[in-house]
């Protein structure tokens, strides 16, 4: 389940932490870049190598946005639909992007490739509306520029 | 990479250049020489002191004195001492601490430092959210160049004071902001808020003292220690000095990043910084400091942004997130969005703030829809009053806030959305 490469960057981080249980939000961060998500086997197998309970584990997954217990797309594509976002029109960009790549919020499309979410407040007020791209920031978009950010997704 | 602001001060006069990023074009700047002068000239009870007197109020949010809270670490200790760097910035309407650790993370490193130097930390946790991966690996490499130089290790620019920096991400939750939440996800659990006491200084980070300062905080000290109390204390207002980043969104001409003097007034900001309002539109609101403070109507604003003076007008600084709101906005709509938001975030912990939010966010949703009952209005001041002080942390106070506010100034506008059951403002802008 968990290849000894993924083991080795889990154990450097565990180093950096006083106490072994600190390294856990980093090291499902590394198995889910491994495994696209951390399912039971998988949170079965991160409790062994931190020596808690896979509830322990699990209830940590659930917690945090960016941790998934399920499947998950390629791309993880988050429209900001916070506040100063919404009042630039974030909310008739997503309902653009949910005909454009003809899926809901929430859901993926068939292939694989995207999951369409809406997200708090990232940070990027001043660029209204944004979103963000796994770990990338799109800012200043309008719905033309929003959909061929999204079409040229691998 | 963020936008360097429109108007800058000292903390980021340099922000626009790319070399500041680096070691070598920080050290070009001054960099490190607060620092250099603070372990050389300085013992870390004067250099609490200095701090403390120079009235620096932490930028976080709750605006406590940063001198003070370092004041509260115990000097002698049985074992390490931690610092918190809080870079966990997730109030709606905020991205200054964006800025900061990505075009000048060393000016946030040598604030850091000072602060390990004047509270006997070993090791600083700068925890970063989990959405600015940029911000991260920026300041993750700073600390490598740091640590490289001597300047982060054990013996800091050569003086045998030892310290080290753990960059460390977060995984998306708000509460994790709260600094008790922040110290459990530190230690990989849920992040729900502790109670108190025993405050983060007898028991914080893994039981050992800890103390834990904002981003921006941070970004001060090097100034402070550099140039002296008096200097600082010649910005911003008698209690509340220095500058502050502004971050200015929603309807406004040019959105952006403003570092001014606390004290500036929100219509200078708004009109004479950000430009005004654009499309021929009238102002109609400003929420002053992130989506948590309560909002000021159009004519309100003629205040100054330091919270001895927004206090009168039952609002705060926060962390001087500015959100203008033209007069085609619906104010039940901006209820709704900041509802949704603080019932989503919620860590569920109190019963006070995981229904209180429930409710308040079904309330304004079926207001909105045109399904309100006359009732309504009161039932959300009533849920609101009671979710205030009642809780572990002051999540359930910041998502009472909004509502009481929105309440105080356009009651009327809620009325008529029950009166004629449907929205009076269908242009504005979509939920």
């Amino acid at each position: 389940m968990i290849r000894d490469e993924t083991r080795a960057r889990i154990d450097a981080e565990i180093a950096r932490f006083p106490r072994k249980r600190g390294a856990l939000i980093e090291a499902l961060r590394i198995v889910q870049e491994d495994l696209g998500h951390v399912g039971l086997d998988a949170a079965a197998a991160v409790a062994a190598i931190f020596e808690i309970s896979i509830v322990e584990v699990m209830e940590v997954v659930s917690f945090y946005n960016m941790l998934y217990d399920a499947p998950h797309a390629r791309h993880h594509v988050g429209v900001c639909t916070n506040l100063s976002c919404a009042l630039r029109g974030s909310r008739e960009m997503l309902r653009q992007l949910e005909a454009h790549l003809a899926i809901e919020v929430g859901g993926a499309t068939p292939d694989g490739r995207i999951h369409l979410g809406h997200e708090e407040c990232l940070g990027a007020c001043a660029w209204a509306p944004m979103m963000r791209i796994d770990d990338e920031y799109h800012e200043d978009l309008d719905l033309e520029s929003a959909k061929r950010i999204v079409d040229a997704l691998d | 990479m963020h936008a360097a602001p429109f108007v800058t001060g000292y903390l980021t006069e340099h922000c626009g250049d790319d070399a500041y990023r680096t070691l070598a074009g920080y050290r070009a700047r001054g960099g490190y020489e607060a620092l250099a002068r603070a372990l050389r000239e300085l013992t870390p009870s004067e250099t609490i002191a200095l701090v403390e007197a120079s009235g620096l109020q932490g930028r976080g949010g709750a605006g406590f004195v940063t001198g003070k809270k370092w004041s509260f670490m115990p000097e002698k200790t049985d074992g390490p001492k931690y610092l918190v760097c809080n870079a966990d910035e997730s109030e709606p309407g905020s991205f200054k601490d964006r800025l900061l650790l990505e075009r000048g993370p060393h000016a946030v490193l040598e604030g850091i430092l000072i602060g390990a130097f004047a509270t006997g930390a070993e090791t600083t946790f700068c925890y970063v959210r989990g959405e600015y991966a940029t911000a991260a690996r920026e300041m993750a490499r700073a600390v490598g160049e740091a640590r490289e130089a001597g300047i982060l290790g054990d013996d800091v620019l050569g003086s045998g004071f030892r310290h080290d920096v753990v960059v460390v991400r977060g995984a998306g939750a708000y509460i994790c902001g709260e600094e008790t939440g922040l110290l459990e996800s530190l230690e990989g659990k849920k992040g729900q808020p502790r109670k108190k006491p025993p405050f983060p200084a007898q028991a914080g980070a893994f039981g050992r003292p800890t103390t834990v300062n904002n981003v921006e905080t941070f970004a001060h000290v090097p100034h402070i220690v550099a140039n002296g109390v008096d200097w600082f204390r010649s910005f911003g207002t008698e209690k509340s000095p220095g500058t502050t980043l502004f971050g200015v969104s929603g309807h406004v001409a040019r959105p952006g990043l403003y570092e001014l003097p606390l004290g500036t007034r929100l219509d200078e900001i708004v009109f004479e910084h950000a430009r005004g309002v654009p499309n021929g539109r009238k102002l109609k609101g400003v929420i002053p400091g992130g989506v948590s403070m309560p909002i000021l109507p159009a004519g309100q604003i003629d205040v100054p942004m330091a919270n001895e003076f927004l206090k009168e007008r039952k609002t705060s600084l926060g962390t001087g997130g500015v959100i203008v709101m033209d007069d085609s906005t619906c104010m039940v709509r901006v209820a709704s969005v900041i509802s949704y938001f603080f019932r989503d975030e919620s860590c569920g912990q109190c019963t006070q703030c995981r229904e209180g939010t429930a409710w308040i966010h079904r309330i304004v949703e079926r207001i909105e829809r045109g399904a309100g009952r006359d009732e309504d209005l009161d039932t959300l001041l009533d849920v609101a009053g009671k979710m205030e002080g009642q809780t572990i942390c002051a999540f359930a106070d910041a998502a009472a806030w909004p509502v009481q506010g929105l309440l105080r100034h356009f009651r009327g506008e809620f009325e008529a959305h029950v009166r004629e059951a449907k929205c009076p403002l269908p242009a504005s802008f979509e939920v």
